[in-house]
């Protein structure tokens, strides 16, 4: 059953991927308060269009995105919050609408990564300063390459 | 007849990178000249034998056989002649067979002017450079084979994608894999050196040419892809943070890395053990690149292949190579001696630094690509890591790397002098400054964080010019002196200087296009006109022309600037004739101080068109930068003390050539 109903979407998603996505945003769409439609727009670039790859759907034209930009533009002008609408929108879609996911429980690995290797990175450098110390600096030749090595010296003399 | 004869020259390919596995590596253990020396001819022979396929794929395409499966699927007979050849490697068993004839290019390339590499060492790099061969090879005949025959033949093939029916893509795959491929000869390196148990600053030497010639390729290539992305896609974006632009990028930021970390190890015999994990690391995400791409396991717009054996074949590979690399580092690692000591603020203090914030924005990169996959793979739970994630995580890291690159070259090795540094990093800060002022005397409704910004990318290229002017004396020195300096500066102190020169001028672009970039979205009709940044435009009117294997709506828009035209603009929609499918092909005005994007969409309701006009200030200096670090990655590499082959002579004249 889930296995089909990827089938499809996947076939969905052939179709409409190579239709690049130009023409996100309609003029009709827009908001006439500016600073309202600015809102809007920052906000439909924390969403992401359900059914495209990887697209917020301030940038992609599927239909589906359009209702979202719309429902946005609506909760705005009921005078939600920038929160209160993607909580809104999070409420109908779920966590996987959000292109930034929250900081949770599930989350916190991806979230303190960059954190965890530089802390870690850093723990590294500092015990191996301490370790260097004491290392002899380098590997004795072998014969062989004693050998190569005067032979380059009398043939750098001549 | 002749895709026969490529798919045998395959078969033998395989069967010669199998010999080149075998025979080297028992001969370096048995130290017997003749084994090890097979090493040679047959990586050569390897090269010419997937040469063979790939030019038996490419004759199908040009003479459209569409009784080849592959040809059938991805070509068309009216697809002008450079997208059939760019449609060899436009569809996933192409790209493999590129892939695979890349690598054996590289190995060709380490046998032919290796000549002064250690028998043992070569031989082991050989073979293992082979050995990844062999695994690809029997990936590509296996689960991906370009020469499957269909019968009966269709009368037309189903042609390529349109979107990548594009000059810049054309060639954006084969320098991407230059790129990718290339870092596979650091990992043989690194597996050879740590197979023979010991490594020093001349091995840092050797990989060092490899190394920047696969990350010149990467750098151009995804600057090319970014590029293409910004015209073709239509919204004027230019990097999405798409797991498969996140692919090539991995690497790239590794392989910068593993760079800077091999200059410590060949000038100072520091980092040794490091640099060789970090050679494993960077082919590794090289790996892992081509399994998020090729694999399909994360759809994404790039991404072609759908079908799970070959994701677990490739999966296979990645670990087998990742892991055994890793297993090998951990057992013999221990062995090695740790070389130069040095003081914390020093050049190589400063190299460490670039590295520990490079390999933390790979890890950030590569977790946030994974993380929704591996969340649901474990839990059910989906989310999603987009463009926002990255500018907020990757992005911090960078500054800090971006605040010390001019720093570091200013320090002396083993130990620095910071205050001194900073004297003369002076003018640096004063450009910086300079341009702070400017931005926010320009830009003073804000974002009041990107004049900041810009200002840091001034400082990066005015720092590489100032350690260029401290090394020719500039200012103190005479003028014959300083020429004679400047001439005599090796070469890779002015790759140093364009590549640095080249990212600052990158993260200015950055900066300026997403912070102060102008948009407009409107319904026109003809006569309309708008304004954008200066520019007067007006909407003249659409037409239908044919082109060659498609129709187009042609908009036409007269740009006019100060009372005169400067430019006619004719954005289009393009409808394909197979596959069926629209594109948009947006009209650009470039200038330096930035570029008039148009976009024509759909026809409105109430009349008119929806057109999208974007003025995208300086955002030529992203690719203009990329341009230029790719220059000093080539002026680097022509540098004699690092050419492949070239002995390292002393710098004095010999005092008496005399008999």
């Amino acid at each position: 059953m889930r296995r089909s109903m990827i089938a499809t979407l996947l076939t969905a998603w052939a179709l409409f991927a190579a239709a690049p996505m130009a023409h996100a945003v309609q003029p009709g769409e827009m908001l006439a308060d500016p600073a309202l439609e600015q809102r809007a727009r920052n906000i439909s670039a924390e969403l992401r269009c359900l059914v495209c790859q990887n697209q917020s759907i301030d940038d992609s034209d599927a239909p589906l995105a359009g209702d979202l930009r719309r429902l946005v533009r609506e909760r705005l002008e009921a005078n939600d919050s920038d929160q209160q609408v993607l909580d809104y929108v999070v409420a109908r879609y779920g966590e996987f609408v959000l292109l930034n996911p929250r900081f949770e429980l599930s989350t916190i690995l991806l979230w303190l990564t960059p954190v965890l290797v530089l802390l870690g990175g850093l723990v590294l450098v500092v015990r191996n300063a301490g370790k260097n110390g004491a290392a002899s600096p380098s590997t004795p030749l072998t014969d062989q390459e004693k050998a190569k090595l005067k032979s380059i010296l009398t043939d750098e003399r001549r | 007849m002749i895709v026969e004869f490529g798919h045998f020259a395959l078969i033998l390919a395989l069967l010669v990178a199998v010999a080149q596995v075998v025979v080297p590596a028992i001969g370096a253990h048995l130290k017997d000249e003749r084994m090890m020396r097979v090493a040679d001819p047959a990586a050569v022979s390897q090269l010419f034998l997937i040469a063979i396929a790939f030019c038996a794929l490419t004759h199908a395409y040009v003479t459209s056989d569409f009784s080849v499966l592959n040809v059938a699927e991805n070509s068309h007979s009216t697809k002008p002649l450079i997208y059939k050849l760019a449609g060899v490697w436009g569809n996933h068993e192409g790209s493999m067979l590129l892939w695979v004839l890349i690598l054996a290019l590289f190995g060709a390339a380490v046998a032919l002017f290796g000549n002064n590499l250690p028998l043992t060492l070569k031989a082991r790099v050989l073979s293992v450079q082979a050995s990844i061969a062999v695994a690809f090879l029997l990936f590509s005949l296996l689960t991906s084979n370009p020469f499957t025959r269909l019968d009966p033949a269709p009368p037309d093939g189903r042609g390529l994608n349109p979107i990548l029916q594009d000059p810049a893509l054309a060639f954006h795959p084969p320098f991407l894999y230059m790129g990718y491929v290339g870092f596979s000869i650091a990992f043989s390196f690194a597996i050879a050196a740590l197979i023979e148990g010991r490594i020093d600053a001349a091995w840092a030497r050797w990989v060092r040419p490899w190394t920047l010639a696969a990350w010149m390729f990467l750098t151009i290539g995804i600057a090319m892809g970014s590029w293409w992305a910004y015209y073709e896609l239509g919204w004027g974006g230019w990097w999405f943070w798409d797991p498969v632009e996140n692919a090539s990028f991995m690497p790239w930021l590794a392989g910068t890395a593993l760079l800077h970390s091999a200059l410590v190890m060949e000038k100072r015999e520091a980092l040794k053990i490091w640099t060789v994990l970090l050679a494993i690391l960077t082919f590794s995400l090289s790996l892992m690149g081509t399994f998020i791409v090729r694999s399909g396991v994360l759809t994404s717009v790039h991404s072609f292949a759908v079908d799970p054996a070959r994701g677990v074949f490739i999966l296979a590979i990645l670990i087998l190579f990742t892991g055994g690399g890793l297993a090998l580092f951990a057992l013999r690692s221990k062995d090695m001696q740790a070389g130069g000591l040095f003081q914390p603020i020093s050049r190589e203090g400063s190299l460490v630094l670039n590295n520990l914030l490079l390999v933390t924005g790979a890890a950030t990169v590569l977790v946030g690509t994974l993380y929704p996959m591996a969340l649901e793979g474990l839990t059910g739970e989906k989310i999603s890591v987009g463009p926002p994630f990255f500018n907020m995580t990757f992005g911090p890291l960078m500054i800090p790397l971006l605040v010390a690159l001019p720093i570091g070259p200013m320090l002396a090795w083993k130990r620095g002098d910071f205050a001194g540094a900073m004297q003369r990093l002076a003018f640096a800060f004063g450009a910086a400054l300079v341009a702070l002022v400017a931005v926010f005397a320009a830009e003073y409704r804000g974002p009041w964080l990107a004049p900041f910004g810009v200002a840091l990318g001034v400082y990066v290229m005015a720092g590489a010019v100032v350690e260029w002017a401290n090394r020719v004396k500039f200012g103190s020195a005479k003028s014959d002196e300083i020429i004679r300096r400047a001439r005599n500066l090796p070469r890779s102190a002015y790759g140093t200087f364009f590549a640095h020169f080249g990212i600052g001028m990158l993260v200015v672009g950055i900066v300026a296009t997403s912070a102060y970039r102008e948009e407009h979205i409107q319904a026109m009709k003809p006569g309309d006109q708008i304004t954008v940044n200066g520019y007067n435009v007006t909407f003249v009117g659409l037409e239908q022309a044919r082109g060659p294997n498609y129709v187009e709506d042609i908009a036409d828009f007269n740009v006019k600037r100060g009372g005169e035209t400067v430019a006619r603009l004719t954005p289009s929609k393009r409808l394909y004739d197979a596959p069926p499918q629209t594109t948009t092909e947006s009209g650009i005005l470039a200038a330096w101080r930035g570029d008039l994007y148009l976009v024509i969409g759909d026809a409105q309701p109430n009349g008119g068109y929806a057109v999208r006009a974007y003025f995208n200030p300086l955002v030529r200096f992203i690719w203009l930068g990329a341009l230029i670090m790719f220059i000093g990655g080539g002026i680097s590499l022509s540098d004699r003390r690092l050419r492949v082959g070239a002995p390292s002579r002393s710098r004095q004249p010999v005092a008496v050539p005399a008999e």
